[in-house]
């Protein structure tokens, strides 16, 4: 498929392979930051195609995964009401909150539905001006626009039945987290394409600068990725430590100022609790206080609910890059896409379920 | 964690029916893993006996020294009508296909219809001869019927459900437990296109060029590749769930490997589209003409020219190898020269596409 099989050619993925191969000397520990790219790197067995000493440990990028299970439970105990049609992506309908997901509330009869865009919402809403239509607004900054958009066109149109579940995330306080990490291991990124789409790489270059740690924007197909690794590779080799642009063909320094601008208009940032990592700083968006009345946790007065997360599982140090889905007694066993006991199992770009579903036997000597 | 603590952890775990889904949900009828839990912890253990327990798509039955197959197959899709095919021409050819797989010739069909309070009657009319010129292509008759109506809001429309009987004249032994390492992994065209053809109409997704359902009688093409060998050990169409759950079955039934290359697999332009914006693997996505055979090596090069040969055959390649190695594991040969593992798909990946 044009502007896709150009990202998939194994003649020149085969060269940047060993371009990687001839200029690393010593081991290094990088980490691929969005859940995409973790996906790639599975589905297309690029971490089988480096050599040994390259490791990629995956990131916190996957917004599903990182979603906190307070939040999941908020979700929940919003669309048991009778009245409420619960919009939300396909994935999130299977992540498990402390008693069930959304699809098991869907059989109990809950009104949930599966959204492609945020703004079909706003047709739902037209369609059903009786009921109560809630989406659950979940992602990086990368779907923060079109989340913004719906509040948006909901207030420019006077459609008073929309609101909208904030869990919104952003990558550098992430990304900061992880290096202030005592046990941090991570000596280079493949920065977030798409999340750089829409804000730009400016704001990286100070994270870069002041941790000294080398940041490559990178793209989702097979040849971003190794070219990725490869820019990265060439500035651990030669002790730089900068942010450098990849993904040129998507990404710009100072990003879409039209996305920003609607973001800015409709969120403010804010603390947030991310899944199996815990509370982070200044790490979210929440909705300004001019937009409150689009605000289901104030609507359906969920604030109260409050949930600590199970110790189960190690999700959060897989997140943070410190374990791998390897490394947990229960990957594979107790723990499964289709029983899934932490966050990172759940979503088809969490680590556990990629490794899961296109990695499994790579560790257990198959090939 | 090793496959054989995994297997000591799986082989003690409580055999509770089901117990993390006191409901149905909608992944139970994905086709997928969640589907074969249903008909292994309740179908199997209420119904067991020798012709269910081999688990293909029909029974094959002895009877006065003729042998019968015998399938049924409820059809639920929304939308009724959609570009390729409506609900009728899909009930017949479902029926249909899931004989030609054992190698019988299609005979007779019975249709049971659930109308829904306030569907158009020329709608039905509509679906009814499409059915029949189905039954026409195919070369079968619509023998016995029933009908009833349930309240509006009760279901969707209308479901049809086919039961199909047909007779095996060739001595061929086809089953999804007959695949063997060296055995060679054919698929019959392009994949995907009758679940993208679904979605799209249903979601109102417009795509460059409509993509059309593949949906097709392939009675006529298994014949051909009977004619050409009758060495051909498993034959499947890949449904819901798709050519990744059909070879994972196989795979599991006939405990082998399966080693395919993603390159040989023939995607339309069209749906690979579609599916990189609706983030699906068209490996999963359903087709309702298409057949995946695991054939003798051998046999194979015949086998490929007659589906070659045959129109809904005409895309069809050799994707792949059945291996003694990781058994019942499906890898995959990555464009870029990676390997991945094929799985079994957990639940939903579209909901009710056929």
């Amino acid at each position: 498929m044009k502007y896709l099989d150009e990202y998939r050619n194994e003649e020149i993925a085969g060269k940047l392979i060993r371009e990687i191969r001839r200029i690393q000397t010593r081991p290094w520990v990088l980490m691929e930051v969005c859940g995409g790219q973790t996906h790639s790197i599975v589905k297309y067995g690029i971490d089988n195609l480096l050599p040994e000493g390259i490791e990629l440990v995956h990131g916190p990028g996957c917004p599903v995964c990182v979603t906190s299970l307070e939040l999941i439970d908020k979700a929940h105990a919003i669309a048991r009401r009778p009245g409420v049609i619960f919009c939300s992506f396909g994935d999130m309908l299977r992540v498990p909150g402390s008693e069930c997901d959304l699809f098991a509330l869907k059989s109990q009869g809950a009104d949930v539905r599966v959204v492609y865009s945020p703004l079909d919402c706003l047709k739902i809403a037209r369609a059903n001006p009786d009921k109560q239509v809630v989406f659950f607004a979940i992602g990086f900054e990368t779907t923060a626009p079109a989340n913004a958009m719906l509040v948006w066109q909901a207030r420019q149109e006077g459609i008073r039945n929309v609101s909208l579940l904030v869990s919104h995330v952003l990558v550098p306080p992430a990304i900061t987290a992880i290096l202030d990490s005592p046990h941090n291991r991570v000596q280079g990124f493949l920065g977030p394409g798409h999340v750089c789409a829409v804000m730009g790489y400016e704001e990286y270059e100070s994270v870069s600068a002041r941790y000294k740690v080398p940041i490559v924007i990178t793209g989702f197909e097979p040849l971003d990725l190794l070219e990725g690794t490869l820019l990265t590779l060439r500035q651990l080799e030669s002790g730089r430590a900068e942010v450098e642009n990849q993904y040129a063909r998507a990404v710009t320094r100072e990003g879409n100022k039209a996305a920003k601008q609607l973001i800015f208009s409709v969120f403010e940032i804010g603390d947030r609790k991310w899944r199996g990592v815990g509370a982070i700083p200044e790490s979210g968006y929440r909705l300004r206080p001019e937009f409150h009345d689009y605000d289901a946790e104030r609507l359906f007065e969920v604030q109260g609910i409050s949930t600590e997360e199970p110790a189960i599982c190690i999700s959060g140090q897989i997140l943070r890059g410190v374990k791998k889905p390897h490394d947990c007694p229960a990957f594979g066993a107790l723990c499964s896409p289709e029983h899934p006991l932490g966050a990172t199992m759940v979503s088809a770009e969490g680590a556990c379920a990629a490794y899961y579903k296109y990695g499994r036997h790579l560790k257990e000597g198959v090939r | 964690m090793s496959e054989r603590i995994k297997g000591e952890l799986l082989g003690t775990a409580c055999p509770l029916p089901l117990a993390d889904h006191p409901q149905i949900v909608l992944g139970h009828g994905s086709g997928g893993k969640l589907t074969s839990d249903l008909v292994r912890k309740i179908f199997l253990p209420a119904f067991s006996n020798p012709y269910l327990d081999r688990l293909d798509d029909q029974a094959v039955i002895e009877l006065g020294g003729t042998r019968l197959a015998m399938t049924t197959d409820s059809y639920v899709v929304t939308p009724i009508f959609f570009p390729g095919g409506d609900i009728g021409r899909l009930a017949v050819n479902g029926t249909v296909n899931d004989l030609a797989m054992s190698g019988a010739r299609p005979l007779h069909i019975a249709a049971a219809f659930i109308l829904e309070e306030g569907l158009a009657t020329s709608d039905l009319e509509r679906i009814a001869g499409s059915m029949q010129a189905a039954a026409d292509e195919a070369g079968v008759s619509v023998v016995t019927g029933d009908t009833k109506v349930v309240n509006r809001g009760k279901g969707d429309q209308v479901f049809i459900t086919t039961t199909g009987i047909g007779i095996i004249e060739k001595p061929v032994a086809i089953s999804a437990d007959r695949a063997r390492p060296g055995d060679k992994i054919l698929l019959s065209g392009f994949i995907g296109d009758h679940g993208i053809a679904i979605l799209s109409q249903r979601e109102n997704l417009e795509f460059e060029g409509a993509i059309e359902s593949d949906t097709a009688p392939l009675d006529s093409l298994v014949a051909a590749m009977l004619e050409a060998s009758p060495e051909i050990h498993c034959l499947r169409d890949p449904t819901r769930g798709g050519v990744a759950t059909t070879l994972n079955e196989i795979a599991a039934r006939s405990k082998v490997g399966m080693e395919i290359r993603e390159r040989e697999i023939p995607v339309r332009e069209s749906v690979k589209g579609a599916c990189e914006i609706l983030g699906l693997d068209p490996l999963y996505v359903a087709n309702e003409g298409k057949l995946v055979a695991i054939v003798a090596p051998e046999a194979a090069p015949a086998v490929l020219e007659a589906m070659q040969a045959h129109p809904f055959g005409r895309d069809a390649r050799l994707v792949g190898t059945v291996v003694a190695e990781h058994a019942p594991l499906v890898l995959m040969k990555t464009e870029i020269g990676g390997t991945r593992i094929v799985d079994l798909m957990i639940g939903e990946q579209l909901p009710r596409i056929c």
